[in-house]
Order: C-alpha cells, then sequence, then structure tokens
C-alpha cells in the first residue's frame, strides 16, 4: 500500500475512492461483465456463426458504413464551422454557437422524428429532393443524415479551442516568407490542428455507432437494408434471444473499447502537439 | 442576412497578410451557415411548427392528456434520483483523483468515461441480463415478487448508467486546476474533512458542478434507447416523456407526438442558454485559480 498512494494530509481519500469504485462496480463494471460471461457461455464457432450470419453483417455494413460517412462530413463541415466561429464575425454568431450543441442536448427522439419530417417525401426539404429522385427518409442515406446530425458538435467542439490558440504571428512569418493564404493553411495551420481533427472524427465516429434514438425513425429499418446493429439487438431481445442478442453486443462494445483507446492515444497527441506548439 | 460585417478579435490585428479575401470569408460563412441551417436549426424549427400546426388548443391536449401526465411525471421521478446519485458519485470521484496522486488513476478515469462509449441499447441489454427473467438474479426477484425490468427501477437504473459520467468529468479537470494549497491550509488551520469541502472546496467548485448537473439533468430525461430497452412501453406506467413521443409517432399522431418532443425541445434550448451562461463562469473560476497560483 505505501507505494500505492502518495502522502497527503488532506482527508477521505479511502472514503472516496472507495465509493467511487462500489459505485462503478455496481452500476456499470458488474452489469457490463454480465455480457461477456454471458456470451462465453457459448462455443467460439457458436459465437462467430452468432454475429456473423448475413444479416448481422449487413447492420455492420450498414452501421460502420454510415457511421464513417457521417463522420467524414462532420470532420470538413466541423472544421468549416469552427473556423468561421473563431476567424470571423457576423450577425448571431453567439447564437450560431451555442446552438452547435444542440445535438448533444436535444433527445434523440426528437432529433429522430423531427429529421424524419423534414427528409420525407412530403417534408420541406424532402419534397424538394424527391424530383430529383434523391430520396433520404427510409433508406441508409436517412441512417447517414441522423447520424451526421448527433455528431455534429464533436469535431467542431475539439477543433475550436486549438484553432483560437493558434498566434497571428506564426501565420505572419510564413506570409512574410512568400506563403500564400491557401500555403499558410495548409503548412502551418492544417497541422497544428490535425490531432484535434482526428480526435473529433472518432469522438463522431464511435458516437455514431451506437447511436439508436434518431437512427429508428427514420431508417425505414428494412433487415439487410436499412436495419443498424443496435437494432438488431433489440429485435432479438423482443424475440427472446438473448444469446444472439448479447452475443452482437459483445461485438460492438469490443469494437467500441478499441475505439476509446485510440481516442484516448489521440487526445494524449493533441495535448502534447498543443504543448510543444 | 442582407449585411454581414467582419471584424477580427484577436489580440495581434489581423492585416491582409493573415486574412482571407473578402469574398472567401464571405463563402465560407455561407457554407458553414447553409450546413448548420440544413442539419441544426431547420429540423429544431420544425419541431415547434409541426406542435403548433393544428392549433394552441390541440397542443394543450396533448400536453395535459393523463398518459402525457404520466410519462412526465415517470421522466421526472427518474430523473430525481438519477442526478443526485450521479452527483455524489461525482465529487467522491473527482476529490479522490483531483486531490491525491495514487497508482492507477488514469484507468480510473477512463472507466469512468465508459458509458459514453458504451450504445444505449447495449447499456439497456446488460441490466436485463443482470435483472431481467433470464438474468442472472431474475429467479431471486420473482420469488420475492420484485419487479426490475419493464418497471420503474429498471427504468432509473439505465438513466443512472447513462448519466454516470457528465459531473465527474466537469469536476476532475476544474479540481485539478485549483489544486491542492486552500484545502491544505484549512486542515493545517484546524478544520477537518467536511468543513474543508463545504467552505474551501465547494465554493471553488460551485460553477462547475452546476454546470455538470445541467449537462446529467438534460440527458437523463432524453435518455431513449437505454430506457426503451428495460420499459416494457406500458403507457401511462412505464413510459418516459421520449418514450412517449414514439409511440405517438407510431400510431400516427404526429401533432400529439411532436407536441410532446416540443416540451423537450425546449428543455434543450434551456440546457443551452445555462451551459453558455455557465461556460464563461467555469472558465473564470478556472483562469482565475490558474493567475493566483
Amino acid at each position: 500500500m505505501s507505494t500505492f498512494k502518495r502522502h497527503s494530509v488532506l482527508p477521505g481519500f479511502n472514503l472516496a475512492l472507495g465509493f467511487t469504485l462500489l459505485y462503478l462496480s455496481l452500476v456499470v463494471l458488474i452489469p457490463l461483465s454480465a455480457a461477456f460471461i454471458r456470451t462465453a457461455e457459448l462455443t467460439w464457432p457458436e459465437f462467430w456463426a452468432t454475429v456473423t450470419t448475413p444479416r448481422v453483417l449487413a447492420s455492420y455494413r450498414l452501421t460502420f458504413g454510415a457511421s464513417f460517412a457521417a463522420a467524414l462530413t462532420n470532420a470538413v463541415f466541423g472544421l468549416l464551422v469552427a473556423w468561421v466561429l473563431v476567424r470571423y464575425h457576423f450577425p448571431g454568431k453567439r447564437v450560431v454557437d451555442a446552438l452547435i450543441d444542440l445535438p448533444f442536448a436535444l433527445p434523440t427522439a426528437v432529433a429522430g422524428i423531427a429529421l424524419t419530417a423534414l427528409y420525407a417525401g412530403n417534408g420541406w426539404i424532402g419534397q424538394l429532393l424527391e424530383p430529383l429522385g434523391i430520396k433520404i427518409a427510409f433508406t441508409p442515406l436517412g441512417v447517414y443524415v441522423a447520424l451526421t446530425f448527433i455528431g455534429l458538435p464533436f469535431v467542431v467542439r475539439t477543433v475550436q479551442p486549438v484553432l483560437e490558440d493558434i498566434e497571428t504571428e506564426l501565420e505572419e512569418a510564413a506570409a512574410m516568407l512568400g506563403a500564400n493564404r491557401l500555403q499558410t493553411f495548409l503548412r502551418i495551420i492544417f497541422p497544428t490542428i490535425f490531432p484535434a481533427l482526428m480526435t473529433g472524427f472518432a469522438l463522431a465516429f464511435a458516437r455514431a455507432i451506437g447511436e439508436y434514438g434518431s437512427v429508428i425513425f427514420i431508417a425505414g429499418n428494412m433487415p439487410m437494408i436499412s436495419e443498424i446493429t443496435p437494432l438488431l439487438i433489440i429485435t432479438k431481445l423482443e424475440q427472446y434471444d438473448y444469446t444472439g442478442a448479447t452475443a452482437i453486443a459483445v461485438v460492438m462494445l469490443v469494437i467500441s473499447f478499441i475505439l476509446l483507446l485510440i481516442i484516448n492515444l489521440l487526445q494524449w497527441w493533441s495535448r502534447r502537439r498543443n504543448a510543444l506548439a | 442576412m442582407t449585411t454581414i460585417t467582419i471584424t477580427y478579435p484577436s489580440k495581434v490585428p489581423r492585416t491582409a497578410l493573415t486574412q482571407e479575401p473578402v469574398w472567401v470569408r464571405w463563402a465560407l460563412i455561407t457554407i458553414a451557415l447553409t450546413f448548420l441551417t440544413l442539419f441544426l436549426f431547420v429540423p429544431l424549427l420544425l419541431v415547434f411548427y409541426e406542435a403548433l400546426k393544428k392549433g394552441v388548443e390541440v397542443y394543450f391536449a396533448a400536453i395535459t392528456d393523463p398518459d402525457a401526465l404520466a410519462a412526465i411525471k415517470l421522466t421526472l421521478i427518474a430523473t430525481a434520483i438519477a442526478v443526485p446519485l450521479n452527483l455524489v458519485f461525482g465529487i467522491a470521484a473527482a476529490w479522490a483523483i483531483a486531490k491525491f496522486e495514487f497508482r492507477g488513476k488514469n484507468i480510473l478515469i477512463t472507466l469512468i468515461d465508459l458509458p459514453f462509449s458504451v450504445s444505449p441499447v447495449i447499456a439497456g441489454l446488460i441490466y436485463v441480463l443482470v435483472f431481467g427473467l433470464q438474468g442472472w438474479l431474475g429467479p431471486w426477484l420473482a420469488e420475492h415478487d420484485l419487479k426490475i425490468i419493464f418497471a420503474v427501477p429498471g427504468i432509473v437504473l439505465a438513466t443512472i448508467f447513462v448519466t454516470v459520467p457528465f459531473i465527474a468529468r466537469e469536476l476532475i479537470p476544474l479540481m485539478q486546476a485549483q489544486g491542492t494549497e486552500e484545502e491544505e491550509a484549512a486542515v493545517a488551520l484546524g478544520a477537518n474533512g467536511w468543513q474543508t469541502f463545504w467552505r474551501i472546496t465547494l465554493p471553488n467548485i460551485k460553477w462547475g458542478l452546476l454546470y455538470g448537473i445541467i449537462l446529467c439533468n438534460a440527458r437523463a430525461m432524453g435518455e431513449f434507447g437505454a430506457v426503451s430497452v428495460v420499459s416494457g412501453h406500458i403507457r401511462g406506467s412505464t413510459n418516459t416523456l421520449p418514450l412517449h413521443v414514439e409511440i405517438l409517432y407510431n400510431e400516427y399522431n404526429y401533432a400529439a407526438a411532436f407536441a410532446v418532443a416540443s416540451l423537450l425541445a425546449l428543455l434543450a434550448l434551456i440546457t443551452l442558454v445555462f451551459k453558455t451562461f455557465l461556460e464563461a463562469k467555469v472558465a473564470h473560476q478556472k483562469g482565475e485559480f490558474i493567475h493566483e497560483h
């Protein structure tokens, strides 16, 4: 124990840490372990067969494909929004800045029904796209739209503070040395914000693969076509196929934990990069 | 948007060397705002438009319907249990992590964040595996006539799970930035642990604490996926507000669905107002300490 904790005159360490560990174990760790223990009852071939049926594979393709596309969209537009909010002034900027966090604050079910009504064939935006032959609601495109909505704040909020900290002098020096604005952006600014951009992208992606509420309304939920993996877990639960639902959940959990690890590494990289700058 | 004035807030004024031509600035602002309009502002506006489309009477009838009121009540109950528990947890975790040095601290911080990377559906599923009829405690619970899954306790548990990290992750960096000097001085002057916490630490973290509570509250009231799995969707008894929205929507009762949804959208807007207000206070509180020490 002597090397576990450095000495401090402050009281309450044992109580605080003890309560923290107990609470975390009861609420998070023990229930999460239930998924792994339940799945361990399966043999490896049984597990593999359960998590690789054509319908499950189709749901992975949609979930990861749409999440990747949505996170990529958010990386591009999130960077642009962060840039505009940090560098330019326009009327209503403070309101716009505050509303960026709307997807964090708005319950996903509300986002889901609003986006569906908006992008359905008779919706405000849907009816403009329908003559062009573009259908969004009740297709995989709808999944992409919903996931773009819920992931929107991540890139903006990770890039914004880094962009604010870039010193004008650095850009001046680049300009003095003959760089034009685009060169300055590509060679000076972009490398500085790149770790933060990647972190935001990974956070948006990680959030998107687990998302349920905003997607199910707009997706149409057709097996093999527009059925996301979290919905498939619920479908299996409703059929009392607990083992099947849990096996798929374990696959999702392992992927989420790997992403969490990558995000932690990215954040560490981002902090290091900024400390050096 | 007829006039767009462009000025720079930077400490060092930007000159032609370090800013883009006017047309580029205009173009970038327009693209950014168009994207935000399509994906953020219009959906938000549509919630209120659809809610009020059929008139104020239909709106009030929808939100004062007995099932809607029962859903509001259950949402408030779940929130009133989940937020205080996660508040106590957040303070305990932040006290241990920010005020002491011990091994495995980074692992603990990662574990606290874990619920954020778990799909809400899986959060619900794991409680079914523990408390459901086929679960670990299922037979014992059935024997004693206790119901957790498809009942209110399950909803409360799922809500607690998805909101565990909110307050802790606000307090940890704030308390780390503030260090331990003031608390150490209080203890040296003879204050006990509780006195030190109430008189020194709490006033220093009050805005961060409130910020965490606001975010935790919004998520607790709005959680859908996790609660959906454990609720059983029993109208008037295990239906929270977001679940009630789903039921109305699936019954093609759009006006009522959007009316109830507008309550949640209003909650989101109020949350954002508080958040913006508190962000400045928290930054000040943090900055003050970095400045003083």
